[in-house]
This record gives structure tokens, sequence and C-alpha cells, in this order.
């Protein structure tokens, strides 16, 4: 498997030189963009290098207690970003437990297929597999968790008159909502479906580039690539379902109610 | 026929109340007082309390969509979901358009066209169309001329006769004097009936 060619540190810091000289540019052209540039390359380099550490070391403990604890880390701060990505919140603990809960839930159940079915790795939660795909798994439905719901508060808060005025003809909270959880669905599955449309023809996907790049035959690289594809379209698809009616129910009640007072706006 | 025994929301209530079949009852009050408020919770918009009910039965007996078929509430500014007025009815062809003063074209309009006069009127027509026990009116002719409360008082009159009871939010003392025969005051989050309109 050795027959990619190795990178030195030297060959990194030479494909570095554009990005160099676009930060040069923009001192010189005072675009007052170096200084984020400068900090967004060095936090770069920093969680990368920090992250070969970490996985080398997690590659050579082989412990599944400590993958495991990797794998809650990466789902705590993600749940965080999906609820830090909304505009208006739920209120309380229902802010991070739906988005959270729908996003573990589904990406648990994927990716614990993926591995114990698909993939096999011996033993199957062994972190070289494991933890790559979580991370792209996890990283393609806290996207659509968040536009899903995102959406889904706005609308709700925008259109409040207009779901009371089908309540008060008598329409049960789902048929009243109904335009809204098809929108907001619709917004959290539209990546998904843009990134399979438009794969191979206008981007090769990095994980596929990567793996060529380091030797692998194109079509192995291709099937792993559709393998990760599916996993992501579906775990991503049930998350956002789960989160969209979860957050439906959390802002209507028993009595059939629209219960936007459970909704916060976020404070910039 | 209503029945309200120590209904709750936030500072408003207790309030107690009952209406008879076919009675309309005026509440005024300053703005700000809440009486939205206490509208929305009797159609149990909103989270409340108390024991209410009409002749079609216990309010914590049926779902909240059954009694908001059964208890009409006409908010003073109404909502509306589709773009064409006709999508908002069970049954556009059976609306009574004329009597409330628009032309029976008026089913193919545009939602967004629709002056706030057209909207009121046209929102209460789809109320009816659910045949309620109870009419929970705030301020329903603000936005009309003289010309068209009359015919809306005189449609209400059709549905007090009918059996309806009404329980009417207006700034019109005029109005309140000529459409009920019990009038309220509502002020800090307590009912008070009075001799006048």
């Amino acid at each position: 498997m050795a027959d990619y060619i190795q990178l030195s540190y030297l060959d990194i810091a030479l494909a570095s030189v554009f990005l160099l000289l676009n930060g040069a540019l923009s001192l010189w052209l005072q675009l007052g963009i170096s200084r984020n540039l400068a900090f967004a390359m060095v936090r770069m380099v920093a969680q990368l290098l920090l992250v070969g550490l970490l996985l080398k070391q997690l590659f050579a403990m082989q412990s599944p207690w400590l993958t495991l604890l990797v794998a809650l880390f990466m789902a705590s701060f993600a749940a965080r970003e999906i609820w830090a990505r909304q505009e208006r919140r739920l209120k309380g603990w229902r802010g991070l437990a739906i988005g959270g809960g729908a996003m573990a839930a589904s990406v648990g159940v994927v990716a614990l297929m993926a591995l114990v079915l698909i993939v096999q790795p011996d033993p199957w939660w062994h972190p070289r597999y494991a933890l790559p795909l979580l991370g792209m798994i996890m990283g393609n439905a806290m996207t659509g968790i968040s536009l899903a719901l995102d959406t889904l508060h706005t609308a709700l808060s925008r259109e409040q008159r207009a779901i009371e005025a089908q309540l008060l003809l008598g329409a049960n909270k789902w048929q009243a909502m109904r335009p809204f959880i098809r929108q907001a669905m619709r917004a959290g599955f539209m990546p998904s479906i843009n990134g399979m449309a438009a794969i191979g023809v206008v981007s090769l996907p990095g994980m596929m580039t990567g793996q060529i790049l380091s030797g692998v035959d194109p079509n192995e690289a291709v099937k792993y690539q559709l393998m990760v594809m599916f996993l992501i379209a579906g775990a991503t698809g049930m998350a956002v379902t789960l989160a969209t009616l979860g957050a439906v129910r959390a802002l209507s009640d028993d009595r059939d109610r629209l219960r936007i007072d459970r909704l916060r706006k976020a404070q910039k | 026929m209503l029945e309200i025994k120590a209904l709750t929301r936030l500072h408003i209530g207790p309030v107690t109340l009952s209406l008879a079949d076919g009675e309309v009852i005026a509440i005024t009050g300053p703005s700000g007082s809440g009486k939205s408020v206490l509208l929305r919770a009797i159609a149990d918009l909103d989270p409340n309390t108390g024991n209410l009910r009409t002749q079609s039965g216990v309010r914590a007996e049926m779902s909240g969509p059954v009694w908001r078929r059964k208890v009409a509430y006409l908010p003073a500014e109404s909502g509306w979901w589709a773009d064409t007025v006709a999508a908002h009815f069970e049954h556009p062809e059976q609306a009574d358009l004329t009597s409330l003063g628009l032309p029976p074209e008026a089913m193919g309009w545009e939602v967004a066209r629709l002056s706030s006069g057209e909207r009121q009127r046209l929102a209460f027509l789809r109320l009816l169309e659910r045949a309620p026990d109870v009419l929970l009116l705030d301020e329903p002719t603000a936005p009309l001329d003289a010309e068209n409360t009359a015919l809306f008082e005189s449609r209400l009159k059709r549905c007090m006769a009918a059996g309806t009871s009404v329980l009417l939010v207006t700034h019109d003392p005029a109005q309140s004097a000529r459409m009920a025969e019990r009038h309220f005051v509502f002020s800090e989050g307590q009912l008070r009936e009075t001799t006048h309109g």
C-alpha cells in the first residue's frame, strides 16, 4: 500500500506559497483580510496537525472506550453547532436535544450498519474506519438539520397568523403546518440532492480525490465514494425528518395549538 | 349556548360567564387590557385553565380542533394561507357573499389584493361554514363603512335567530347598544357587567 508519493513538510510549505502571496497582496492593497486569512491558516494547520497526532495515537491504542469518547465529543460539538446556526431556537433543553438527538440517532444507526455489515473492519469499531465515517456522515447531517430547523422556525414565526387561521377553522396542527414542514424538509434535503447531482461532473469529492492521489485504484475509490454518498444522503434524510417532526411536536401541544412562545430569537 | 367557569390565562381571570342560545353580549375595554387574550383563551388557542362548554359538549372532552369548530373566533386581523379566496373555503360555491355586500366573483379574487374590509367579511363567511355554536368577534366592523357595517349586523342577527351565541368585542357604543342586551367592561383582567353600552 506504500506506493503513494509521500509528501515532505517542504512540499506542504511550497503548496502554501500562493496563499501567502494572497496575504501579501491583501496587505499591499489594504483589503483588511490579511489578519483573518493568517488566523484561519494558522488555525487550520494547528487543528489538522493535532488531529493527525490524535488519530495516530488512537489507532495505536485501539481502545473502544477512547474511540467512543472521541465520537461523543464530535457529536456534542455538532449538536452545539446545529443550535448555534439557527436564528430562532427552541427555548431550554429542547433547543439542543431535538437537533442533537435526531443527528445522534440517525448517524449512529447508519454508521453502525456501515461498520458491522458493509466495511466490516476487525474489530468493527476500529477507529481508522469508525471515526472518518462518523465524521463525514455527521458533518452532512449537521448541515441538513440546521438548515431544516432554521427554515421551520423562521417560517412558523413569520406565518403565525396564517397557521392560527387554519387552527381556528378546525384544522389540526399537521394540516395547518404542512406547507412549512415540507419547506423545512426540502431545505434540509437540498444539499444532499445537489451534492449527488453534481458529483463527478462538476466536483470530484475530496475523499475520492485523496484516495486516488494516495494510489488507490479509481474504481475502488469510486466504490468507497458511492458507499459514503449513500450513507450520507440516507443519514441526512433520516436526521432531517426526525428533527423536523420533533420540532413540530415541540412547537405545538396536545390541544393542537401553535406554541411560538417556545421559540426565542438568537442574540447577535 | 356558552358557559365559562373560572377561565384564567396569564394575568387574566378568573372569568365566569354564561351566554344563552342566540344571546349577544358586548365587551368594551381599554386597548391592551387583554380582550383578545381572553377570546384566544376561550377558543383554546393559548394554554389556559377553566371549565367551558357549549350545547355540543364540554371542552375538556373534545380535541382542540373540534372545540374551535364549535367556538369560532374571528380575530381583528385575519390570516390567509393560500393565494385565492376560494381556497380558504370548504364549499366556496355555497358562501353567501351578497349578504355581506360582496360580489359573486369575490371567490376568484387574489388574497393579496383584498382590502381590510373585504378580508374581514370573507374571514367571517369562512367561519360560518362550520355552523358554530358560538361566535367570538374581535372588533369585526372596525374596517367596515356604515353601509357594510349594517349588512354585517343584519347577517349577525340571522345567526342569533338560528341560536348562535355571540361574544362581541367592540369600541362602538352605538353598536354595543344596537346588538347586545348585556354589556361588559373588561379591565385589569376582570369582566364587569355594566348597565349600558
